[in-house]
Protein backbone atom coordinates (compact mmCIF):
# COMPACT_ATOMS: atom_id res chain seq x y z
CA UNK A 1 0.00 0.00 0.00
CA UNK A 2 1.34 3.42 -0.96
CA UNK A 3 1.26 6.23 1.57
CA UNK A 4 1.02 9.62 -0.07
CA UNK A 5 1.60 12.87 1.77
CA UNK A 6 -1.08 15.29 0.64
CA UNK A 7 0.40 18.82 0.94
CA UNK A 8 -2.92 19.91 2.44
CA UNK A 9 -3.92 16.98 4.67
CA UNK A 10 -0.73 15.09 5.47
CA UNK A 11 0.07 11.38 5.13
CA UNK A 12 -2.88 9.36 3.80
CA UNK A 13 -3.41 5.88 2.37
CA UNK A 14 -3.39 5.28 -1.37
CA UNK A 15 -7.07 4.32 -1.16
CA UNK A 16 -8.03 8.00 -0.77
CA UNK A 17 -6.35 9.03 -4.03
CA UNK A 18 -6.99 8.63 -7.72
CA UNK A 19 -4.29 8.74 -10.34
CA UNK A 20 -3.94 11.43 -13.00
CA UNK A 21 -0.92 10.41 -15.05
CA UNK A 22 2.34 12.00 -16.16
CA UNK A 23 2.57 15.56 -14.79
CA UNK A 24 5.28 16.64 -17.20
CA UNK A 25 2.90 16.59 -20.17
CA UNK A 26 2.08 20.16 -21.24
CA UNK A 27 -0.91 21.28 -23.26
CA UNK A 28 0.18 23.36 -26.28
CA UNK A 29 -0.38 27.07 -25.69
CA UNK A 30 -3.65 28.60 -26.82
CA UNK A 31 -3.87 30.97 -29.79
CA UNK A 32 -0.67 29.72 -31.36
CA UNK A 33 0.12 27.76 -34.49
CA UNK A 34 0.26 24.14 -33.28
CA UNK A 35 1.77 21.31 -35.30
CA UNK A 36 0.29 17.80 -35.44
CA UNK A 37 3.42 16.59 -33.73
CA UNK A 38 2.88 18.88 -30.75
CA UNK A 39 -0.69 17.62 -30.39
CA UNK A 40 0.51 14.02 -30.62
CA UNK A 41 3.01 14.61 -27.87
CA UNK A 42 0.35 16.12 -25.66
CA UNK A 43 -2.43 13.62 -26.30
CA UNK A 44 -0.69 10.29 -26.93
CA UNK A 45 3.08 10.09 -26.59
CA UNK A 46 4.48 9.26 -23.15
CA UNK A 47 8.02 8.72 -21.87
CA UNK A 48 6.77 6.34 -19.16
CA UNK A 49 10.07 6.56 -17.29
CA UNK A 50 11.49 3.73 -15.24
CA UNK A 51 12.69 5.49 -12.09
CA UNK A 52 11.78 8.99 -10.95
CA UNK A 53 8.40 9.99 -12.38
CA UNK A 54 6.51 13.21 -11.72
CA UNK A 55 2.80 12.46 -11.75
CA UNK A 56 -0.60 13.88 -10.90
CA UNK A 57 -2.83 12.45 -8.19
CA UNK A 58 -6.11 13.74 -6.83
CA UNK A 59 -6.94 13.47 -3.14
CA UNK A 60 -10.39 12.40 -4.26
CA UNK A 61 -11.72 11.02 -0.98
CA UNK A 62 -10.10 13.77 1.07
CA UNK A 63 -9.67 17.44 0.24
CA UNK A 64 -10.25 16.80 -3.52
CA UNK A 65 -7.15 18.82 -4.46
CA UNK A 66 -4.92 17.81 -7.35
CA UNK A 67 -1.30 17.31 -6.34
CA UNK A 68 2.01 16.33 -7.90
CA UNK A 69 3.92 13.32 -6.64
CA UNK A 70 7.50 12.40 -7.42
CA UNK A 71 7.64 8.60 -7.26
CA UNK A 72 9.98 5.84 -8.41
CA UNK A 73 8.07 3.64 -10.87
CA UNK A 74 10.25 0.61 -10.10
CA UNK A 75 10.49 0.77 -6.29
CA UNK A 76 7.39 2.93 -5.54
CA UNK A 77 9.52 5.11 -3.25
CA UNK A 78 7.89 8.55 -2.95
CA UNK A 79 10.49 11.32 -2.83
CA UNK A 80 8.32 14.40 -2.64
CA UNK A 81 4.81 15.75 -3.05
CA UNK A 82 3.79 19.23 -4.21
CA UNK A 83 0.72 21.37 -4.64
CA UNK A 84 -0.38 21.28 -8.26
CA UNK A 85 0.66 24.88 -8.91
CA UNK A 86 3.86 24.72 -6.88
CA UNK A 87 7.10 25.62 -8.66
CA UNK A 88 9.42 22.59 -8.66
CA UNK A 89 13.13 23.29 -8.57
CA UNK B 1 15.19 -32.92 -33.47
CA UNK B 2 13.65 -35.73 -31.45
CA UNK B 3 9.90 -35.89 -32.03
CA UNK B 4 7.66 -35.95 -28.98
CA UNK B 5 5.41 -38.98 -29.37
CA UNK B 6 4.02 -41.88 -27.38
CA UNK B 7 6.57 -44.11 -29.11
CA UNK B 8 9.52 -41.96 -28.00
CA UNK B 9 8.06 -41.62 -24.54
CA UNK B 10 8.00 -45.38 -24.11
CA UNK B 11 11.44 -45.76 -25.68
CA UNK B 12 12.97 -43.21 -23.33
CA UNK B 13 11.33 -44.79 -20.32
CA UNK B 14 13.80 -47.66 -20.71
CA UNK B 15 16.69 -45.27 -20.13
CA UNK B 16 14.96 -43.47 -17.24
CA UNK B 17 14.32 -40.44 -19.46
CA UNK B 18 17.97 -39.47 -19.20
CA UNK B 19 18.70 -39.35 -22.94
CA UNK B 20 16.19 -36.81 -24.21
CA UNK B 21 17.72 -34.07 -26.39
CA UNK B 22 17.82 -30.61 -24.87
CA UNK B 23 14.72 -28.70 -26.01
CA UNK B 24 16.91 -25.78 -27.11
CA UNK B 25 20.63 -24.99 -27.08
CA UNK B 26 22.54 -22.30 -25.24
CA UNK B 27 24.64 -20.70 -28.01
CA UNK B 28 27.11 -17.83 -27.67
CA UNK B 29 26.10 -14.81 -29.76
CA UNK B 30 27.49 -14.73 -33.29
CA UNK B 31 29.01 -11.58 -34.75
CA UNK B 32 26.19 -11.02 -37.22
CA UNK B 33 22.60 -12.09 -37.92
CA UNK B 34 20.10 -11.41 -40.70
CA UNK B 35 17.45 -10.60 -38.11
CA UNK B 36 17.69 -9.97 -34.37
CA UNK B 37 14.53 -10.26 -32.27
CA UNK B 38 14.71 -8.52 -28.91
CA UNK B 39 12.64 -10.20 -26.19
CA UNK B 40 12.14 -13.93 -25.63
CA UNK B 41 8.48 -13.74 -24.66
CA UNK B 42 5.68 -15.36 -26.62
CA UNK B 43 5.73 -12.78 -29.39
CA UNK B 44 9.50 -12.80 -29.92
CA UNK B 45 9.67 -16.60 -29.96
CA UNK B 46 6.70 -16.91 -32.32
CA UNK B 47 8.17 -14.27 -34.64
CA UNK B 48 11.46 -16.17 -34.90
CA UNK B 49 9.59 -19.41 -35.53
CA UNK B 50 7.52 -17.96 -38.39
CA UNK B 51 10.57 -16.17 -39.86
CA UNK B 52 12.20 -19.57 -40.20
CA UNK B 53 9.12 -21.56 -41.12
CA UNK B 54 7.25 -19.19 -43.46
CA UNK B 55 10.09 -17.08 -44.85
CA UNK B 56 13.08 -19.37 -44.70
CA UNK B 57 15.09 -16.82 -42.73
CA UNK B 58 17.07 -18.80 -40.17
CA UNK B 59 20.12 -16.67 -39.40
CA UNK B 60 18.10 -15.21 -36.56
CA UNK B 61 18.85 -14.49 -32.91
CA UNK B 62 16.42 -13.97 -30.05
CA UNK B 63 18.04 -11.82 -27.38
CA UNK B 64 16.46 -12.21 -23.93
CA UNK B 65 17.69 -10.35 -20.86
CA UNK B 66 16.41 -12.98 -18.43
CA UNK B 67 15.13 -16.41 -19.35
CA UNK B 68 12.61 -17.16 -22.09
CA UNK B 69 9.09 -17.24 -20.75
CA UNK B 70 10.00 -15.23 -17.64
CA UNK B 71 8.01 -12.19 -18.75
CA UNK B 72 4.32 -11.78 -19.34
CA UNK B 73 4.02 -14.93 -21.41
CA UNK B 74 4.61 -16.87 -18.19
CA UNK B 75 2.52 -14.55 -16.00
CA UNK B 76 -0.81 -14.23 -17.79
CA UNK B 77 -4.15 -15.88 -17.15
CA UNK B 78 -4.17 -17.52 -20.59
CA UNK B 79 -7.52 -16.34 -21.91
CA UNK B 80 -7.77 -16.81 -25.68
CA UNK B 81 -10.66 -15.17 -27.53
CA UNK B 82 -11.59 -13.13 -30.60
CA UNK B 83 -14.77 -11.43 -29.31
CA UNK B 84 -13.91 -8.01 -30.71
CA UNK B 85 -16.16 -5.54 -32.44
CA UNK B 86 -13.74 -3.63 -34.65
CA UNK B 87 -12.64 -5.29 -37.87
CA UNK B 88 -8.90 -4.87 -37.29
CA UNK B 89 -8.97 -6.68 -33.93
CA UNK B 90 -11.64 -9.18 -34.95
CA UNK B 91 -10.01 -10.42 -38.16
CA UNK B 92 -6.54 -10.50 -36.63
CA UNK B 93 -7.68 -12.45 -33.56
CA UNK B 94 -9.83 -14.85 -35.54
CA UNK B 95 -6.84 -15.62 -37.78
CA UNK B 96 -5.04 -16.37 -34.52
CA UNK B 97 -7.84 -18.69 -33.31
CA UNK B 98 -7.14 -20.87 -36.30
CA UNK B 99 -3.43 -21.02 -35.44
CA UNK B 100 -4.33 -21.91 -31.84
CA UNK B 101 -6.44 -24.84 -32.95
CA UNK B 102 -3.50 -26.27 -34.91
CA UNK B 103 -0.73 -25.25 -32.54
CA UNK B 104 -0.08 -28.48 -30.62
CA UNK B 105 0.29 -30.42 -33.90
CA UNK B 106 2.23 -27.67 -35.62
CA UNK B 107 4.76 -27.34 -32.79
CA UNK B 108 4.76 -31.03 -31.80
CA UNK B 109 4.19 -29.74 -28.27
CA UNK B 110 1.06 -30.08 -26.19
CA UNK B 111 -0.02 -26.51 -25.44
CA UNK B 112 -3.23 -27.81 -23.85
CA UNK B 113 -5.46 -25.51 -25.87
CA UNK B 114 -8.87 -25.81 -24.27
CA UNK B 115 -11.69 -24.10 -26.23
CA UNK B 116 -14.08 -24.09 -23.29
CA UNK B 117 -15.88 -20.86 -24.19
CA UNK B 118 -15.98 -17.44 -22.57
CA UNK B 119 -19.05 -15.74 -21.08
CA UNK B 120 -19.11 -11.98 -20.54
CA UNK B 121 -21.88 -11.28 -18.03
CA UNK B 122 -24.35 -8.43 -18.51
CA UNK B 123 -25.96 -6.67 -15.57
CA UNK B 124 -28.41 -4.25 -17.21
CA UNK B 125 -30.65 -3.91 -20.26
CA UNK B 126 -28.21 -1.42 -21.74
CA UNK B 127 -25.38 -3.91 -21.39
CA UNK B 128 -27.47 -6.63 -23.05
CA UNK B 129 -28.04 -4.25 -25.98
CA UNK B 130 -24.33 -3.48 -26.22
CA UNK B 131 -23.53 -7.20 -26.19
CA UNK B 132 -26.14 -7.90 -28.87
CA UNK B 133 -24.41 -5.32 -31.01
CA UNK B 134 -20.96 -6.74 -30.32
CA UNK B 135 -22.18 -10.28 -30.97
CA UNK B 136 -23.70 -9.25 -34.28
CA UNK B 137 -20.50 -7.49 -35.30
CA UNK B 138 -18.57 -10.63 -34.45
CA UNK B 139 -20.89 -12.83 -36.50
CA UNK B 140 -20.54 -10.51 -39.48
CA UNK B 141 -16.83 -11.25 -39.30
CA UNK B 142 -17.43 -15.00 -39.12
CA UNK B 143 -16.79 -15.30 -35.37
CA UNK B 144 -19.09 -17.40 -33.20
CA UNK B 145 -21.18 -15.43 -30.70
CA UNK B 146 -24.24 -16.43 -28.69
CA UNK B 147 -26.38 -14.03 -26.69
CA UNK B 148 -27.59 -15.79 -23.53
CA UNK B 149 -30.51 -14.77 -21.33
CA UNK B 150 -30.49 -15.07 -17.55
CA UNK B 151 -31.87 -18.63 -17.49
CA UNK B 152 -29.38 -19.83 -20.08
CA UNK B 153 -26.49 -18.36 -18.11
CA UNK B 154 -27.82 -19.96 -14.94
CA UNK B 155 -27.80 -23.36 -16.59
CA UNK B 156 -24.13 -23.02 -17.51
CA UNK B 157 -22.79 -21.38 -14.34
CA UNK B 158 -25.26 -22.10 -11.53
CA UNK B 159 -22.62 -21.21 -8.93
CA UNK B 160 -22.86 -17.51 -9.83
CA UNK B 161 -25.08 -15.30 -7.69
CA UNK B 162 -28.59 -15.39 -9.21
CA UNK B 163 -30.43 -14.11 -6.15
CA UNK B 164 -32.83 -11.20 -6.62
CA UNK B 165 -31.45 -8.63 -4.23
CA UNK B 166 -27.91 -8.23 -5.45
CA UNK B 167 -26.33 -4.93 -6.46
CA UNK B 168 -25.51 -6.20 -9.98
CA UNK B 169 -28.09 -8.84 -11.00
CA UNK B 170 -27.18 -11.06 -13.93
CA UNK B 171 -29.36 -10.16 -16.93
CA UNK B 172 -27.61 -12.50 -19.36
CA UNK B 173 -24.34 -12.64 -21.20
CA UNK B 174 -22.42 -12.87 -24.44
CA UNK B 175 -20.68 -16.16 -25.09
CA UNK B 176 -17.96 -17.02 -27.58
CA UNK B 177 -18.02 -20.84 -27.49
CA UNK B 178 -14.73 -21.26 -29.38
CA UNK B 179 -12.71 -19.11 -26.94
CA UNK B 180 -10.70 -20.75 -24.19
CA UNK B 181 -7.35 -21.17 -22.49
CA UNK B 182 -3.96 -22.79 -23.10
CA UNK B 183 -0.87 -23.61 -21.09
CA UNK B 184 1.24 -20.46 -21.38
CA UNK B 185 4.65 -21.95 -20.57
CA UNK B 186 4.13 -24.65 -23.16
CA UNK B 187 3.45 -22.00 -25.80
CA UNK B 188 6.79 -20.30 -25.10
CA UNK B 189 8.68 -23.59 -24.91
CA UNK B 190 6.99 -25.06 -27.97
CA UNK B 191 7.88 -22.08 -30.16
CA UNK B 192 11.41 -21.97 -28.70
CA UNK B 193 12.08 -25.63 -29.37
CA UNK B 194 10.93 -25.46 -32.99
CA UNK B 195 12.72 -22.17 -33.71
CA UNK B 196 15.92 -23.60 -32.26
CA UNK B 197 15.62 -26.74 -34.37
CA UNK B 198 15.43 -24.61 -37.52
CA UNK B 199 18.63 -22.75 -36.67
CA UNK B 200 17.48 -19.78 -34.58
CA UNK B 201 19.90 -18.83 -31.76
CA UNK B 202 18.09 -18.34 -28.45
CA UNK B 203 20.41 -16.19 -26.37
CA UNK B 204 19.37 -15.82 -22.74
CA UNK B 205 20.81 -13.69 -19.93
CA UNK B 206 21.74 -11.05 -22.48
CA UNK B 207 20.33 -7.55 -22.17
CA UNK B 208 20.07 -5.19 -25.12
CA UNK B 209 21.53 -1.89 -23.97
CA UNK B 210 21.64 0.19 -27.15
CA UNK B 211 21.43 0.41 -30.92
CA UNK B 212 23.76 1.37 -33.76
CA UNK B 213 21.85 3.63 -36.06
CA UNK B 214 23.62 5.50 -38.85
CA UNK B 215 21.96 7.66 -41.48
CA UNK B 216 18.52 6.46 -40.41
CA UNK B 217 19.44 2.78 -40.71
CA UNK B 218 19.90 0.03 -38.15
CA UNK B 219 23.37 -1.49 -38.27
CA UNK B 220 23.44 -3.44 -35.07
CA UNK B 221 22.65 -3.67 -31.38
CA UNK B 222 24.68 -3.39 -28.20
CA UNK B 223 24.20 -6.00 -25.53
CA UNK B 224 25.59 -6.99 -22.15
CA UNK B 225 27.44 -9.75 -24.04
CA UNK B 226 28.93 -7.59 -26.78
CA UNK B 227 27.89 -5.93 -30.01
CA UNK B 228 25.95 -7.77 -32.70
CA UNK B 229 25.68 -6.65 -36.32
CA UNK B 230 22.37 -6.86 -38.12
CA UNK B 231 20.31 -4.93 -40.66
CA UNK B 232 16.95 -5.88 -39.15
CA UNK B 233 15.79 -5.64 -35.55
CA UNK B 234 12.35 -6.61 -34.25
CA UNK B 235 11.35 -5.19 -30.88
CA UNK B 236 9.15 -7.57 -28.81
CA UNK B 237 9.79 -6.42 -25.26
CA UNK B 238 6.20 -5.77 -24.06
CA UNK B 239 6.40 -3.78 -20.79
CA UNK B 240 9.98 -2.67 -21.48
CA UNK B 241 9.16 -1.01 -24.81
CA UNK B 242 9.51 2.56 -23.51
CA UNK B 243 12.93 1.85 -22.03
CA UNK B 244 14.33 0.73 -25.38
CA UNK B 245 12.42 3.41 -27.30
CA UNK B 246 14.20 6.04 -25.24
CA UNK B 247 17.54 4.69 -26.48
CA UNK B 248 16.24 5.23 -30.03
CA UNK B 249 15.06 8.77 -29.23
CA UNK B 250 11.49 7.68 -29.82
CA UNK B 251 8.52 8.59 -27.62
CA UNK B 252 5.65 6.15 -28.11
CA UNK B 253 1.91 6.16 -27.40
CA UNK B 254 2.56 3.58 -24.67
CA UNK B 255 2.64 3.58 -20.88
CA UNK B 256 3.85 0.77 -18.68
CA UNK B 257 1.43 -0.40 -16.00
CA UNK B 258 1.18 -3.35 -13.67
CA UNK B 259 -1.41 -6.11 -13.87
CA UNK B 260 -1.86 -8.69 -11.16
CA UNK B 261 -3.40 -12.12 -11.12
CA UNK B 262 -3.86 -14.78 -8.46
CA UNK B 263 -4.88 -18.38 -7.97
CA UNK B 264 -6.75 -20.04 -5.15
CA UNK B 265 -5.99 -23.35 -3.54
CA UNK B 266 -6.95 -26.21 -5.87
CA UNK B 267 -10.53 -27.45 -5.58
CA UNK B 268 -12.63 -30.07 -7.37
CA UNK B 269 -13.87 -29.14 -10.86
CA UNK B 270 -16.64 -26.56 -10.57
CA UNK B 271 -16.18 -24.10 -13.44
CA UNK B 272 -15.67 -25.27 -17.01
CA UNK B 273 -15.80 -21.85 -18.76
CA UNK B 274 -14.04 -18.54 -18.62
CA UNK B 275 -16.38 -15.96 -17.04
CA UNK B 276 -16.02 -12.20 -16.80
CA UNK B 277 -17.96 -9.88 -14.49
CA UNK B 278 -19.71 -7.13 -16.43
CA UNK B 279 -20.05 -4.48 -13.74
CA UNK B 280 -16.36 -4.09 -13.11
CA UNK B 281 -13.17 -5.84 -14.08
CA UNK B 282 -12.91 -9.41 -12.88
CA UNK B 283 -12.43 -12.66 -14.73
CA UNK B 284 -12.11 -16.28 -13.67
CA UNK B 285 -11.41 -19.74 -14.98
CA UNK B 286 -10.36 -23.02 -13.38
CA UNK B 287 -7.02 -24.58 -14.23
CA UNK B 288 -6.52 -28.28 -14.83
CA UNK B 289 -4.87 -28.43 -11.43
CA UNK B 290 -8.10 -27.17 -9.87
CA UNK B 291 -6.95 -23.65 -8.94
CA UNK B 292 -9.36 -20.81 -9.59
CA UNK B 293 -7.37 -18.41 -11.83
CA UNK B 294 -8.47 -14.80 -11.29
CA UNK B 295 -7.55 -11.30 -12.38
CA UNK B 296 -8.96 -7.88 -13.07
CA UNK B 297 -7.84 -4.26 -12.91
CA UNK B 298 -4.44 -2.70 -13.42
CA UNK B 299 -2.79 -1.40 -10.26
CA UNK B 300 -3.65 2.04 -11.59
CA UNK B 301 -0.39 3.99 -11.80
CA UNK B 302 2.76 3.71 -13.95
CA UNK B 303 4.80 0.78 -12.70
CA UNK B 304 7.81 -1.32 -13.64
CA UNK B 305 7.73 -3.17 -10.33
CA UNK B 306 6.62 -6.59 -11.64
CA UNK B 307 4.91 -6.98 -8.29
CA UNK B 308 1.52 -5.74 -7.20
CA UNK B 309 -0.15 -3.89 -4.41
CA UNK B 310 -2.88 -5.19 -2.10
CA UNK B 311 -5.65 -2.55 -2.51
CA UNK B 312 -6.14 -3.54 -6.16
CA UNK B 313 -6.22 -7.22 -5.36
CA UNK B 314 -8.78 -6.64 -2.62
CA UNK B 315 -10.92 -4.58 -5.00
CA UNK B 316 -10.76 -7.21 -7.75
CA UNK B 317 -11.61 -10.08 -5.42
CA UNK B 318 -14.53 -8.14 -3.95
CA UNK B 319 -16.00 -8.11 -7.44
CA UNK B 320 -15.28 -11.81 -7.74
CA UNK B 321 -17.14 -12.59 -4.54
CA UNK B 322 -20.08 -10.44 -5.69
CA UNK B 323 -20.25 -12.56 -8.84
CA UNK B 324 -19.55 -15.98 -7.29
CA UNK B 325 -20.00 -15.87 -3.50
CA UNK B 326 -18.44 -19.34 -2.94
CA UNK B 327 -15.04 -17.78 -3.70
CA UNK B 328 -15.00 -16.16 -0.25
CA UNK B 329 -14.41 -19.61 1.28
CA UNK B 330 -11.26 -20.30 -0.73
CA UNK B 331 -7.71 -19.62 0.42
CA UNK B 332 -5.40 -17.65 -1.82
CA UNK B 333 -2.47 -19.71 -3.01
CA UNK B 334 -0.36 -17.29 -5.02
CA UNK B 335 -0.41 -13.77 -6.45
CA UNK B 336 1.94 -12.17 -8.98
CA UNK B 337 2.19 -9.31 -11.45
CA UNK B 338 3.52 -8.41 -14.87
CA UNK B 339 4.30 -5.11 -16.56
CA UNK B 340 2.04 -4.26 -19.45
CA UNK B 341 2.64 -2.14 -22.53
CA UNK B 342 -0.63 -0.16 -22.42
CA UNK B 343 -1.32 1.62 -25.70
CA UNK B 344 -3.39 4.79 -25.90
CA UNK B 345 -6.33 3.16 -27.69
CA UNK B 346 -6.04 -0.32 -26.19
CA UNK B 347 -4.97 -1.90 -29.49
CA UNK B 348 -1.49 -3.11 -30.47
CA UNK B 349 1.18 -1.73 -32.80
CA UNK B 350 2.86 -4.03 -35.35
CA UNK B 351 4.65 -1.80 -37.79
CA UNK B 352 7.78 -0.49 -39.44
CA UNK B 353 9.32 2.68 -38.02
CA UNK B 354 11.05 5.79 -39.38
CA UNK B 355 14.33 3.95 -38.81
CA UNK B 356 15.17 1.63 -41.67
CA UNK B 357 15.33 -1.97 -40.43
CA UNK B 358 13.69 -1.29 -37.08
CA UNK B 359 10.33 -3.00 -36.57
CA UNK B 360 7.98 -2.47 -33.67
CA UNK B 361 5.70 -4.97 -31.91
CA UNK B 362 4.07 -3.57 -28.76
CA UNK B 363 0.95 -2.15 -27.15
CA UNK B 364 -0.51 -5.52 -26.17
CA UNK B 365 -2.11 -4.25 -23.00
CA UNK B 366 -3.60 -7.14 -21.02
CA UNK B 367 -4.61 -9.16 -24.07
CA UNK B 368 -1.40 -10.16 -25.77
CA UNK B 369 -1.25 -13.84 -24.87
CA UNK B 370 -4.08 -14.79 -27.19
CA UNK B 371 -2.35 -12.75 -29.91
CA UNK B 372 0.91 -14.71 -29.67
CA UNK B 373 0.58 -16.81 -32.87
CA UNK B 374 -1.05 -14.11 -35.03
CA UNK B 375 1.39 -11.48 -33.79
CA UNK B 376 4.40 -13.69 -34.53
CA UNK B 377 3.00 -14.60 -37.93
CA UNK B 378 2.28 -11.03 -39.07
CA UNK B 379 5.41 -9.57 -37.49
CA UNK B 380 7.57 -12.17 -39.28
CA UNK B 381 5.86 -11.15 -42.53
CA UNK B 382 6.43 -7.46 -41.83
CA UNK B 383 10.13 -8.02 -41.11
CA UNK B 384 10.80 -10.48 -43.94
CA UNK B 385 8.98 -8.52 -46.65
CA UNK B 386 9.68 -5.07 -45.21
CA UNK B 387 5.97 -4.24 -45.48
CA UNK B 388 2.93 -4.85 -43.30
CA UNK B 389 0.47 -7.65 -44.00
CA UNK B 390 -3.18 -6.70 -44.47
CA UNK B 391 -3.94 -8.36 -41.12
CA UNK B 392 -1.72 -5.90 -39.23
CA UNK B 393 -2.08 -2.88 -41.53
CA UNK B 394 -4.52 -1.28 -39.08
CA UNK B 395 -2.07 -1.65 -36.18
CA UNK B 396 0.07 1.19 -37.48
CA UNK B 397 2.13 3.54 -35.35
CA UNK B 398 0.87 6.64 -37.12
CA UNK B 399 -2.82 5.88 -36.54
CA UNK B 400 -2.66 8.09 -33.47
CA UNK B 401 -1.70 11.17 -35.47
CA UNK B 402 -4.00 10.39 -38.40
CA UNK B 403 -6.96 9.71 -36.10
CA UNK B 404 -7.54 6.09 -37.14
CA UNK B 405 -7.67 4.81 -33.59
CA UNK B 406 -8.99 1.35 -32.80
CA UNK B 407 -10.55 2.05 -29.42
CA UNK B 408 -12.53 -1.09 -28.67
CA UNK B 409 -13.76 0.16 -25.30
CA UNK B 410 -14.01 3.85 -26.06
CA UNK B 411 -11.85 4.65 -23.05
CA UNK B 412 -9.51 7.21 -24.56
CA UNK B 413 -5.95 7.82 -23.49
CA UNK B 414 -6.18 7.23 -19.74
CA UNK B 415 -4.74 3.76 -19.97
CA UNK B 416 -4.89 3.11 -16.24
CA UNK B 417 -8.67 3.45 -16.21
CA UNK B 418 -9.41 -0.09 -17.15
C1 LIG C 1 -1.33 -10.91 -14.82
C2 LIG C 1 -1.49 -10.92 -16.32
C3 LIG C 1 -2.60 -11.52 -16.89
C4 LIG C 1 -2.77 -11.53 -18.29
N1 LIG C 1 -3.82 -12.22 -18.81
C5 LIG C 1 -3.94 -12.34 -20.15
C6 LIG C 1 -4.98 -13.15 -20.70
O1 LIG C 1 -5.77 -13.77 -19.97
N2 LIG C 1 -5.09 -13.23 -22.05
C7 LIG C 1 -4.23 -12.58 -22.87
O2 LIG C 1 -4.40 -12.68 -24.08
N3 LIG C 1 -3.21 -11.82 -22.38
C8 LIG C 1 -3.04 -11.69 -21.04
N4 LIG C 1 -2.01 -10.94 -20.52
C9 LIG C 1 -1.15 -10.19 -21.45
C10 LIG C 1 -0.04 -11.01 -22.08
O3 LIG C 1 0.59 -11.79 -21.11
C11 LIG C 1 0.97 -10.07 -22.76
O4 LIG C 1 0.30 -9.12 -23.56
C12 LIG C 1 1.94 -10.83 -23.66
O5 LIG C 1 2.49 -11.93 -22.99
C13 LIG C 1 3.06 -9.88 -24.10
O6 LIG C 1 3.90 -10.42 -25.09
P1 LIG C 1 5.19 -11.34 -24.77
O7 LIG C 1 4.74 -12.69 -24.40
O8 LIG C 1 6.07 -11.27 -25.95
O9 LIG C 1 5.82 -10.54 -23.53
P2 LIG C 1 6.91 -10.99 -22.47
O10 LIG C 1 6.79 -12.42 -22.11
O11 LIG C 1 6.87 -9.99 -21.36
O12 LIG C 1 8.25 -10.84 -23.31
C14 LIG C 1 9.06 -9.69 -23.37
C15 LIG C 1 10.47 -10.12 -23.06
O13 LIG C 1 11.39 -9.07 -23.37
C16 LIG C 1 12.47 -9.17 -22.48
N5 LIG C 1 13.22 -7.91 -22.47
C17 LIG C 1 12.80 -6.71 -22.00
N6 LIG C 1 13.79 -5.79 -22.15
C18 LIG C 1 14.83 -6.41 -22.74
C19 LIG C 1 16.14 -5.99 -23.15
N7 LIG C 1 16.57 -4.74 -22.98
N8 LIG C 1 16.96 -6.91 -23.72
C20 LIG C 1 16.55 -8.19 -23.89
N9 LIG C 1 15.33 -8.64 -23.53
C21 LIG C 1 14.49 -7.77 -22.94
C22 LIG C 1 11.79 -9.49 -21.15
O14 LIG C 1 12.70 -10.07 -20.23
C23 LIG C 1 10.68 -10.45 -21.58
O15 LIG C 1 11.04 -11.81 -21.45
C24 LIG C 1 -1.81 -10.91 -19.13
C25 LIG C 1 -0.69 -10.31 -18.55
C26 LIG C 1 -0.51 -10.32 -17.17
C27 LIG C 1 0.72 -9.69 -16.57
ZN1 LIG D 1 -5.71 16.38 0.77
Amino acid sequence: MLHIKCPYCGMRSQNEFSYGGDASVKRPELNKEISDEEWDNFVYNRKSLRGKHLELWQHLFGCRQWIKVERDTATHEIFNTYKADEEIT
Amino acid sequence: MQKYSIFNLVKNAFSNHENWDLAWKDPTPKEEYDVVIIGGGGHGLATAYYLAKEHNITKVAIIEKGWIGGGNVGRNTTIIRSNYMHDENALFSEFGMDLWRKMSQDLNYNVMFSPRGIINLAHSDAQMNAYARRGNSMRLNGIDAVLLNREQVKEIIPMADFSENVRFPIFGGLMQPSAGTARHDAVAWGYARQADSMGVDIIQNCEVTGFDVTAGKINGIRTSRGNIKTKKVGLCVAGSTNILAEKLNMTLPIETHLLQACVSEPVKPILDRVVTFGAGHFYISQSDKGEMVMGGDLDGYNSYAQRGNLPTLQHVLTEGIAMMPFLSKLKMLRTWGGIMDMSMDGSPIIDKTHIDGLYLNCGWCYGGFKATPASGWTFAHTIAQDRVHELNAGFSLNRFSTGHLIDEKGLGTKTWIS
